[in-house]
Protein backbone atom coordinates (compact mmCIF):
# COMPACT_ATOMS: atom_id res chain seq x y z
CA UNK A 1 0.00 0.00 0.00
CA UNK A 2 2.71 2.45 0.91
CA UNK A 3 4.10 1.41 -2.84
CA UNK A 4 0.17 2.41 -3.85
CA UNK A 5 0.58 5.80 -2.64
CA UNK A 6 4.02 6.88 -3.62
CA UNK A 7 3.05 6.41 -7.12
CA UNK A 8 -0.40 6.65 -7.52
CA UNK A 9 0.11 7.96 -11.38
CA UNK A 10 2.02 4.93 -11.88
CA UNK A 11 -0.99 2.26 -10.56
CA UNK A 12 -3.56 4.38 -12.47
CA UNK A 13 -2.02 3.97 -15.33
CA UNK A 14 -0.09 0.31 -14.95
CA UNK A 15 -2.51 -1.42 -12.59
CA UNK A 16 -5.32 -2.51 -15.12
CA UNK A 17 -2.60 -3.83 -17.85
CA UNK A 18 -0.14 -5.54 -15.15
CA UNK A 19 -3.35 -7.52 -14.33
CA UNK A 20 -4.28 -8.62 -17.15
CA UNK A 21 -0.57 -8.86 -18.00
CA UNK A 22 -0.26 -11.81 -14.90
CA UNK A 23 -3.54 -13.52 -15.94
CA UNK A 24 -2.14 -13.89 -19.36
CA UNK A 25 0.76 -15.47 -18.11
CA UNK A 26 -0.76 -17.60 -15.35
CA UNK A 27 -3.61 -18.96 -18.01
CA UNK A 28 -0.54 -19.68 -20.18
CA UNK A 29 1.29 -21.35 -17.70
CA UNK A 30 -1.59 -23.46 -16.49
CA UNK A 31 -2.88 -25.40 -19.84
CA UNK A 32 0.77 -26.71 -19.47
CA UNK A 33 -0.24 -28.53 -15.90
CA UNK A 34 -3.48 -30.18 -16.85
CA UNK A 35 -6.78 -30.67 -19.33
CA UNK A 36 -10.30 -29.07 -18.11
CA UNK A 37 -10.12 -26.66 -15.47
CA UNK A 38 -6.54 -26.02 -16.47
CA UNK A 39 -7.50 -25.31 -19.72
CA UNK A 40 -10.42 -22.63 -18.99
CA UNK A 41 -7.92 -20.44 -17.19
CA UNK A 42 -5.58 -19.90 -20.07
CA UNK A 43 -9.22 -19.44 -22.05
CA UNK A 44 -9.83 -16.65 -19.59
CA UNK A 45 -6.15 -15.44 -19.55
CA UNK A 46 -5.98 -14.98 -23.79
CA UNK A 47 -9.77 -14.06 -23.71
CA UNK A 48 -9.84 -10.79 -21.74
CA UNK A 49 -6.91 -9.42 -23.82
CA UNK A 50 -8.99 -10.78 -27.35
CA UNK A 51 -12.32 -9.30 -25.58
CA UNK A 52 -10.96 -5.98 -24.79
CA UNK A 53 -8.91 -5.19 -28.03
CA UNK A 54 -12.17 -6.63 -30.12
CA UNK A 55 -14.01 -3.79 -28.35
CA UNK A 56 -11.42 -1.11 -28.59
CA UNK A 57 -11.83 -2.02 -32.40
CA UNK A 58 -15.29 -1.27 -32.28
CA UNK A 59 -15.87 2.15 -31.18
CA UNK A 60 -17.33 3.84 -33.96
CA UNK A 61 -16.57 7.16 -34.70
CA UNK A 62 -19.41 9.84 -33.69
CA UNK A 63 -19.96 12.71 -36.01
CA UNK B 1 8.72 11.49 -17.46
CA UNK B 2 11.26 14.15 -18.63
CA UNK B 3 11.19 14.46 -22.70
CA UNK B 4 14.58 13.67 -23.18
CA UNK B 5 13.93 10.38 -21.45
CA UNK B 6 10.68 9.90 -23.45
CA UNK B 7 12.68 11.22 -26.45
CA UNK B 8 15.43 8.18 -25.96
CA UNK B 9 12.55 5.36 -25.42
CA UNK B 10 10.46 6.69 -28.49
CA UNK B 11 14.13 6.38 -30.78
CA UNK B 12 14.67 2.94 -29.70
CA UNK B 13 10.81 1.85 -30.19
CA UNK B 14 10.87 3.60 -33.69
CA UNK B 15 14.02 2.05 -34.67
CA UNK B 16 13.67 -1.75 -33.37
CA UNK B 17 10.01 -2.04 -34.53
CA UNK B 18 10.76 -0.54 -38.17
CA UNK B 19 13.47 -2.83 -38.74
CA UNK B 20 11.66 -6.49 -37.53
CA UNK B 21 8.17 -5.27 -38.76
CA UNK B 22 8.21 -6.52 -41.98
CA UNK B 23 10.12 -10.41 -40.64
CA UNK B 24 7.29 -10.00 -38.36
CA UNK B 25 4.59 -9.35 -40.23
CA UNK B 26 5.75 -12.10 -42.26
CA UNK B 27 6.03 -14.54 -39.30
CA UNK B 28 2.64 -13.20 -37.86
CA UNK B 29 1.22 -14.34 -41.54
CA UNK B 30 2.75 -17.64 -41.94
CA UNK B 31 2.50 -18.86 -38.54
CA UNK B 32 -2.15 -18.23 -38.86
CA UNK B 33 -2.44 -21.49 -40.47
CA UNK B 34 -0.24 -22.84 -38.93
CA UNK B 35 -1.57 -22.18 -36.04
CA UNK B 36 -4.47 -24.66 -37.78
CA UNK B 37 -2.45 -27.19 -39.51
CA UNK B 38 -4.13 -30.09 -38.43
CA UNK B 39 -7.45 -28.91 -39.42
CA UNK B 40 -6.27 -27.44 -42.52
CA UNK B 41 -5.03 -30.90 -43.46
CA UNK B 42 -8.36 -32.53 -42.86
CA UNK B 43 -10.15 -29.62 -44.80
CA UNK B 44 -7.77 -30.84 -47.66
CA UNK B 45 -7.88 -34.25 -47.48
CA UNK B 46 -3.87 -34.36 -46.58
CA UNK B 47 -4.55 -36.09 -42.83
CA UNK B 48 -3.53 -39.67 -43.08
CA UNK B 49 -6.53 -42.35 -42.94
CA UNK B 50 -5.71 -45.05 -41.31
CA UNK B 51 -8.11 -48.38 -42.24
CA UNK B 52 -11.13 -49.40 -39.62
CA UNK B 53 -9.88 -52.88 -38.01
CA UNK B 54 -10.86 -54.85 -35.39
CA UNK B 55 -9.53 -53.20 -31.76
CA UNK B 56 -7.36 -56.38 -31.08
CA UNK B 57 -5.83 -56.38 -33.98
CA UNK B 58 -1.91 -57.10 -33.56
CA UNK B 59 0.36 -54.91 -34.03
CA UNK B 60 3.65 -55.64 -36.25
CA UNK B 61 6.73 -55.49 -34.40
CA UNK B 62 8.73 -52.26 -34.74
CA UNK B 63 11.92 -54.76 -37.15
CA UNK B 64 8.71 -55.53 -39.38
CA UNK B 65 7.58 -51.89 -39.59
CA UNK B 66 10.82 -51.06 -40.19
CA UNK B 67 11.09 -53.73 -43.35
CA UNK B 68 8.01 -52.46 -44.52
CA UNK B 69 9.25 -48.98 -44.58
CA UNK B 70 12.28 -49.71 -46.89
CA UNK B 71 10.07 -51.99 -48.82
CA UNK B 72 8.04 -48.15 -49.58
CA UNK B 73 11.01 -46.58 -50.03
CA UNK B 74 13.63 -48.88 -51.47
CA UNK B 75 16.82 -47.13 -51.28
CA UNK B 76 16.15 -44.77 -48.49
CA UNK B 77 17.00 -45.61 -45.06
CA UNK B 78 14.74 -45.05 -41.64
CA UNK B 79 16.15 -42.06 -39.77
CA UNK B 80 13.32 -42.04 -37.18
CA UNK B 81 9.80 -43.38 -36.04
CA UNK B 82 7.81 -41.24 -34.32
CA UNK B 83 4.30 -41.26 -32.09
CA UNK B 84 0.65 -39.39 -32.21
CA UNK B 85 -1.68 -39.58 -29.26
CA UNK B 86 -4.07 -38.86 -31.92
CA UNK B 87 -3.66 -41.71 -34.18
CA UNK B 88 -2.85 -44.55 -31.86
CA UNK B 89 -2.85 -47.24 -34.79
CA UNK B 90 -0.05 -45.46 -36.93
CA UNK B 91 2.94 -43.97 -36.99
CA UNK B 92 5.43 -42.14 -38.43
CA UNK B 93 8.07 -42.66 -40.29
CA UNK B 94 10.82 -40.09 -41.76
CA UNK B 95 13.34 -41.81 -44.07
CA UNK B 96 16.10 -40.38 -46.53
CA UNK B 97 19.34 -41.12 -48.70
CA UNK B 98 21.40 -41.11 -45.93
CA UNK B 99 20.63 -41.25 -41.75
CA UNK B 100 21.91 -38.10 -41.28
CA UNK B 101 21.05 -36.65 -44.19
CA UNK B 102 19.71 -32.68 -44.49
CA UNK B 103 15.89 -32.99 -42.62
CA UNK B 104 14.66 -30.59 -44.62
CA UNK B 105 15.35 -33.92 -47.73
CA UNK B 106 13.52 -36.18 -45.14
CA UNK B 107 10.42 -37.75 -46.51
CA UNK B 108 7.68 -38.18 -43.69
CA UNK B 109 4.65 -40.61 -44.22
CA UNK B 110 2.94 -42.78 -41.78
CA UNK B 111 2.77 -46.29 -41.70
CA UNK B 112 0.05 -48.36 -40.53
CA UNK B 113 1.07 -50.23 -37.26
CA UNK B 114 -1.11 -53.80 -37.71
CA UNK B 115 -0.15 -54.02 -41.85
CA UNK B 116 2.58 -52.21 -42.14
CA UNK B 117 0.97 -50.43 -44.98
CA UNK B 118 2.15 -46.41 -45.90
CA UNK B 119 0.10 -43.71 -45.67
CA UNK B 120 0.84 -40.67 -47.33
CA UNK B 121 1.27 -37.30 -45.89
CA UNK B 122 1.67 -35.09 -48.30
CA UNK B 123 1.52 -31.46 -46.13
CA UNK B 124 4.65 -33.00 -44.53
CA UNK B 125 6.67 -33.31 -47.78
CA UNK B 126 5.52 -30.42 -49.47
CA UNK B 127 2.75 -27.84 -50.51
CA UNK B 128 1.35 -24.86 -49.19
CA UNK B 129 1.63 -25.69 -45.57
CA UNK B 130 5.19 -26.56 -46.05
CA UNK B 131 5.86 -23.28 -48.01
CA UNK B 132 4.12 -21.51 -44.92
CA UNK B 133 6.46 -23.55 -42.11
CA UNK B 134 10.25 -22.72 -44.60
CA UNK B 135 8.96 -19.09 -44.52
CA UNK B 136 8.03 -18.77 -41.24
CA UNK B 137 11.06 -21.19 -39.57
CA UNK B 138 14.28 -20.27 -41.73
CA UNK B 139 13.13 -18.45 -45.15
CA UNK B 140 14.63 -21.29 -47.16
CA UNK B 141 18.11 -19.88 -46.14
CA UNK B 142 18.74 -22.21 -43.33
CA UNK B 143 20.66 -21.49 -40.51
CA UNK B 144 21.67 -18.19 -41.47
CA UNK B 145 17.81 -17.37 -41.91
CA UNK B 146 16.48 -18.84 -38.60
CA UNK B 147 19.67 -16.75 -36.97
CA UNK B 148 17.88 -13.85 -38.69
CA UNK B 149 14.96 -14.13 -37.59
CA UNK B 150 16.43 -14.87 -33.68
CA UNK B 151 17.32 -11.65 -34.62
CA UNK B 152 14.25 -9.95 -35.34
CA UNK B 153 12.66 -11.55 -32.62
CA UNK B 154 15.00 -9.90 -30.04
CA UNK B 155 14.39 -6.84 -31.81
CA UNK B 156 10.65 -7.80 -31.22
CA UNK B 157 10.94 -7.66 -27.40
CA UNK B 158 12.65 -4.97 -27.78
CA UNK B 159 9.88 -3.02 -29.50
CA UNK B 160 7.58 -4.18 -26.71
CA UNK B 161 9.71 -3.39 -23.74
CA UNK B 162 10.24 0.27 -25.04
CA UNK B 163 6.23 0.30 -25.90
CA UNK B 164 5.25 -0.07 -22.21
CA UNK B 165 8.00 2.83 -21.33
CA UNK B 166 6.30 5.01 -23.85
CA UNK B 167 2.42 4.13 -22.62
CA UNK B 168 3.10 5.73 -19.51
CA UNK B 169 3.21 9.69 -20.96
CA UNK B 170 0.93 8.69 -23.77
CA UNK B 171 -1.76 7.13 -21.17
CA UNK B 172 -0.66 10.00 -18.43
CA UNK B 173 -4.21 11.87 -19.34
CA UNK B 174 -6.47 9.01 -20.60
CA UNK B 175 -8.00 6.47 -18.53
CA UNK B 176 -7.60 2.85 -19.44
CA UNK B 177 -8.75 1.25 -22.85
CA UNK B 178 -9.58 5.49 -24.28
CA UNK B 179 -10.88 5.10 -27.53
CA UNK B 180 -11.36 8.98 -28.55
CA UNK B 181 -14.10 8.89 -31.11
CA UNK B 182 -14.47 12.64 -32.39
CA UNK B 183 -10.97 12.98 -33.00
CA UNK B 184 -8.23 12.37 -36.28
CA UNK B 185 -7.78 9.12 -37.92
CA UNK B 186 -4.43 9.01 -35.87
CA UNK B 187 -5.21 9.82 -32.71
CA UNK B 188 -7.97 6.37 -33.15
CA UNK B 189 -5.15 4.55 -34.22
CA UNK B 190 -2.30 5.51 -31.51
CA UNK B 191 -5.21 4.56 -28.96
CA UNK B 192 -6.16 1.55 -31.09
CA UNK B 193 -2.25 0.98 -30.87
CA UNK B 194 -1.93 1.64 -27.25
CA UNK B 195 -4.44 -0.43 -25.80
CA UNK B 196 -4.33 -3.76 -27.67
CA UNK B 197 -0.46 -3.15 -27.66
CA UNK B 198 -0.66 -3.92 -23.76
CA UNK B 199 -3.17 -6.13 -23.23
CA UNK B 200 -1.74 -8.78 -25.52
CA UNK B 201 2.06 -7.38 -24.29
CA UNK B 202 2.33 -11.06 -22.16
CA UNK B 203 1.10 -13.12 -25.17
CA UNK B 204 3.23 -11.05 -27.87
CA UNK B 205 6.05 -11.56 -25.32
CA UNK B 206 5.68 -15.31 -24.57
CA UNK B 207 5.68 -16.19 -28.52
CA UNK B 208 8.48 -13.99 -29.35
CA UNK B 209 10.56 -15.13 -26.90
CA UNK B 210 10.14 -18.91 -27.75
CA UNK B 211 9.92 -18.36 -31.02
CA UNK B 212 13.17 -17.10 -30.54
CA UNK B 213 14.51 -20.12 -28.35
CA UNK B 214 13.05 -22.31 -31.13
CA UNK B 215 14.87 -20.55 -33.88
CA UNK B 216 18.07 -21.23 -32.07
CA UNK B 217 16.93 -25.20 -32.02
CA UNK B 218 20.00 -26.28 -34.05
CA UNK B 219 22.44 -24.91 -31.73
CA UNK B 220 20.57 -26.31 -28.61
CA UNK B 221 20.82 -30.02 -30.02
CA UNK B 222 24.82 -29.69 -31.56
CA UNK B 223 25.35 -28.07 -27.77
CA UNK B 224 23.19 -31.35 -26.59
CA UNK B 225 25.37 -33.36 -28.90
CA UNK B 226 28.85 -32.08 -27.47
CA UNK B 227 27.93 -31.93 -24.47
CA UNK B 228 25.59 -34.65 -22.78
CA UNK B 229 25.54 -37.66 -25.53
CA UNK B 230 29.37 -36.79 -26.02
CA UNK B 231 30.25 -37.88 -22.65
CA UNK B 232 27.93 -41.22 -23.46
CA UNK B 233 29.29 -42.13 -26.73
CA UNK B 234 32.92 -41.34 -25.96
CA UNK B 235 34.22 -45.08 -25.29
CA UNK B 236 32.53 -45.81 -28.81
CA UNK B 237 35.16 -43.21 -30.19
CA UNK B 238 37.43 -45.88 -31.42
CA UNK B 239 34.95 -48.64 -32.78
CA UNK B 240 34.75 -50.08 -35.93
CA UNK B 241 31.80 -48.51 -37.84
CA UNK B 242 28.21 -50.21 -37.62
CA UNK B 243 28.18 -53.42 -39.82
CA UNK B 244 25.74 -55.64 -38.11
CA UNK B 245 22.76 -53.49 -36.75
CA UNK B 246 20.40 -55.55 -34.21
CA UNK B 247 16.87 -55.62 -35.38
CA UNK B 248 14.62 -52.68 -33.92
CA UNK B 249 11.78 -55.07 -32.60
CA UNK B 250 12.70 -54.75 -28.81
CA UNK B 251 13.23 -51.48 -28.22
CA UNK B 252 10.39 -50.16 -27.42
CA UNK B 253 9.97 -52.56 -24.48
CA UNK B 254 13.87 -52.11 -23.28
CA UNK B 255 12.85 -48.43 -22.95
CA UNK B 256 9.93 -48.45 -20.84
CA UNK B 257 12.14 -51.26 -18.76
CA UNK B 258 15.04 -48.54 -18.20
CA UNK B 259 12.72 -45.58 -17.65
CA UNK B 260 9.91 -46.91 -16.21
CA UNK B 261 6.03 -44.97 -16.12
CA UNK B 262 7.19 -43.39 -19.55
CA UNK B 263 5.42 -43.05 -23.34
CA UNK B 264 7.63 -43.31 -26.55
CA UNK B 265 7.54 -40.00 -28.58
CA UNK B 266 10.17 -41.26 -30.93
CA UNK B 267 13.32 -43.56 -31.83
CA UNK B 268 16.40 -41.76 -33.50
CA UNK B 269 17.84 -44.59 -36.02
CA UNK B 270 21.91 -45.18 -35.85
CA UNK B 271 23.66 -42.02 -37.43
CA UNK B 272 20.90 -39.28 -37.01
CA UNK B 273 21.57 -36.24 -35.14
CA UNK B 274 19.51 -37.36 -32.27
CA UNK B 275 21.71 -40.51 -31.93
CA UNK B 276 25.09 -41.85 -32.46
CA UNK B 277 26.88 -44.24 -34.96
CA UNK B 278 26.80 -47.19 -33.08
CA UNK B 279 23.22 -46.44 -30.81
CA UNK B 280 19.78 -46.29 -31.34
CA UNK B 281 18.26 -43.68 -29.00
CA UNK B 282 14.53 -43.93 -27.96
CA UNK B 283 13.13 -40.68 -26.78
CA UNK B 284 10.71 -41.39 -23.94
CA UNK B 285 8.24 -38.79 -22.64
CA UNK B 286 6.55 -38.07 -19.26
CA UNK B 287 3.19 -39.59 -18.43
CA UNK B 288 2.10 -35.99 -16.92
CA UNK B 289 0.95 -33.38 -18.76
CA UNK B 290 3.93 -31.40 -17.57
CA UNK B 291 6.40 -33.57 -18.20
CA UNK B 292 4.84 -35.13 -21.40
CA UNK B 293 6.49 -32.03 -23.17
CA UNK B 294 9.96 -33.62 -21.76
CA UNK B 295 12.29 -35.73 -23.19
CA UNK B 296 14.63 -38.70 -21.75
CA UNK B 297 16.86 -40.26 -24.19
CA UNK B 298 17.73 -43.74 -23.72
CA UNK B 299 20.68 -45.15 -25.12
CA UNK B 300 20.50 -48.47 -26.76
CA UNK B 301 23.76 -50.28 -28.51
CA UNK B 302 22.40 -51.12 -32.05
CA UNK B 303 24.93 -54.33 -31.90
CA UNK B 304 23.75 -55.69 -28.89
CA UNK B 305 20.74 -53.77 -28.06
CA UNK B 306 22.40 -53.02 -23.95
CA UNK B 307 21.09 -50.10 -22.63
CA UNK B 308 24.28 -47.82 -22.77
CA UNK B 309 22.63 -44.82 -21.05
CA UNK B 310 20.31 -42.88 -19.97
CA UNK B 311 21.09 -39.72 -21.96
CA UNK B 312 20.50 -36.65 -19.44
CA UNK B 313 18.62 -33.46 -20.47
CA UNK B 314 20.39 -30.66 -19.53
CA UNK B 315 18.68 -27.23 -18.39
CA UNK B 316 18.66 -25.38 -22.26
CA UNK B 317 17.18 -29.01 -23.77
CA UNK B 318 14.02 -28.83 -21.27
CA UNK B 319 13.78 -24.74 -21.88
CA UNK B 320 13.61 -25.62 -25.79
CA UNK B 321 11.30 -28.48 -25.10
CA UNK B 322 8.70 -26.56 -22.97
CA UNK B 323 8.99 -23.30 -24.87
CA UNK B 324 7.74 -25.57 -28.00
CA UNK B 325 3.72 -25.88 -27.12
CA UNK B 326 3.83 -22.09 -25.47
CA UNK B 327 5.00 -20.99 -28.65
CA UNK B 328 2.73 -23.49 -31.00
CA UNK B 329 -0.30 -23.00 -29.35
CA UNK B 330 -1.62 -26.93 -29.47
CA UNK B 331 -1.33 -27.29 -25.43
CA UNK B 332 -5.40 -25.97 -24.50
CA UNK B 333 -7.73 -27.46 -27.08
CA UNK B 334 -9.72 -25.36 -29.77
CA UNK B 335 -10.90 -22.76 -28.07
CA UNK B 336 -7.04 -22.32 -27.15
CA UNK B 337 -6.29 -22.23 -31.01
CA UNK B 338 -8.95 -19.59 -31.82
CA UNK B 339 -7.10 -17.18 -29.16
CA UNK B 340 -3.99 -17.93 -30.44
CA UNK B 341 -5.43 -17.15 -34.19
CA UNK B 342 -7.36 -13.91 -32.68
CA UNK B 343 -3.76 -12.79 -30.84
CA UNK B 344 -1.80 -13.55 -33.78
CA UNK B 345 -4.06 -11.15 -35.93
CA UNK B 346 -4.52 -8.61 -33.04
CA UNK B 347 -0.54 -8.59 -33.13
CA UNK B 348 -0.75 -7.76 -36.92
CA UNK B 349 -2.91 -4.61 -36.56
CA UNK B 350 -0.14 -3.62 -33.45
CA UNK B 351 2.81 -4.14 -36.26
CA UNK B 352 0.27 -2.65 -38.53
CA UNK B 353 -1.18 0.98 -36.97
CA UNK B 354 2.59 0.91 -35.67
CA UNK B 355 4.10 1.33 -39.08
CA UNK B 356 1.12 3.83 -40.10
CA UNK B 357 1.79 5.84 -37.02
CA UNK B 358 5.38 6.80 -38.01
CA UNK B 359 4.75 7.59 -41.62
CA UNK B 360 1.71 9.83 -40.55
CA UNK B 361 4.00 11.58 -38.03
CA UNK B 362 6.74 11.71 -40.47
CA UNK B 363 4.65 13.54 -43.10
CA UNK B 364 3.44 15.55 -40.91
CA UNK B 365 6.59 17.08 -39.45
CA UNK B 366 10.27 15.83 -39.56
CA UNK B 367 11.26 17.31 -36.53
CA UNK B 368 7.99 16.71 -34.17
CA UNK B 369 9.05 16.95 -30.35
CA UNK B 370 8.33 13.96 -28.85
CA UNK B 371 7.26 15.84 -25.56
CA UNK B 372 5.14 18.27 -27.31
CA UNK B 373 2.88 15.56 -29.13
CA UNK B 374 2.22 13.99 -25.78
CA UNK B 375 1.12 16.90 -24.38
CA UNK B 376 -1.26 18.10 -27.20
CA UNK B 377 -2.64 14.61 -26.71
Amino acid sequence: MTRHKKHPVFWKTFGKPTCIALLTAAGLFAALLGDGAWDVLSWIGMGIPAWLSIKGLLVRRRA
Amino acid sequence: MKSQTIRRWSFIHTWSSLICTLFLLMLAITGLPLVFHHEIDHLLGDAPQIREMPADTPRMDLQQLVKAAEAHRPGEVVQYFGWDEDEPNGMYAFMGKTAGGDPNDTHTFMLDSRTGEAVETPSANGGFMMVMLRLHVDMYAGLPGKLLLAFMGLLFVLAIISGVVLYAPFMRRLDFATVRPNKSTRVRWLDLHNLIGVVTLTWAFVVGLTGVLNACADLVIAQWRNDALAAMVAPYQNAPPLTDRAPATRLLEIAKQTVPGTEPSFIAFPGTRFSSEHHYAVFMKGSTHLTSHLLTPVLIDASDLKVTAIVNSPWYLDALLLSQPLHFGDYGGMPMKILWGILDVLTIIVLGSGLYLWWVRRRAAATVNVGEAVQAT
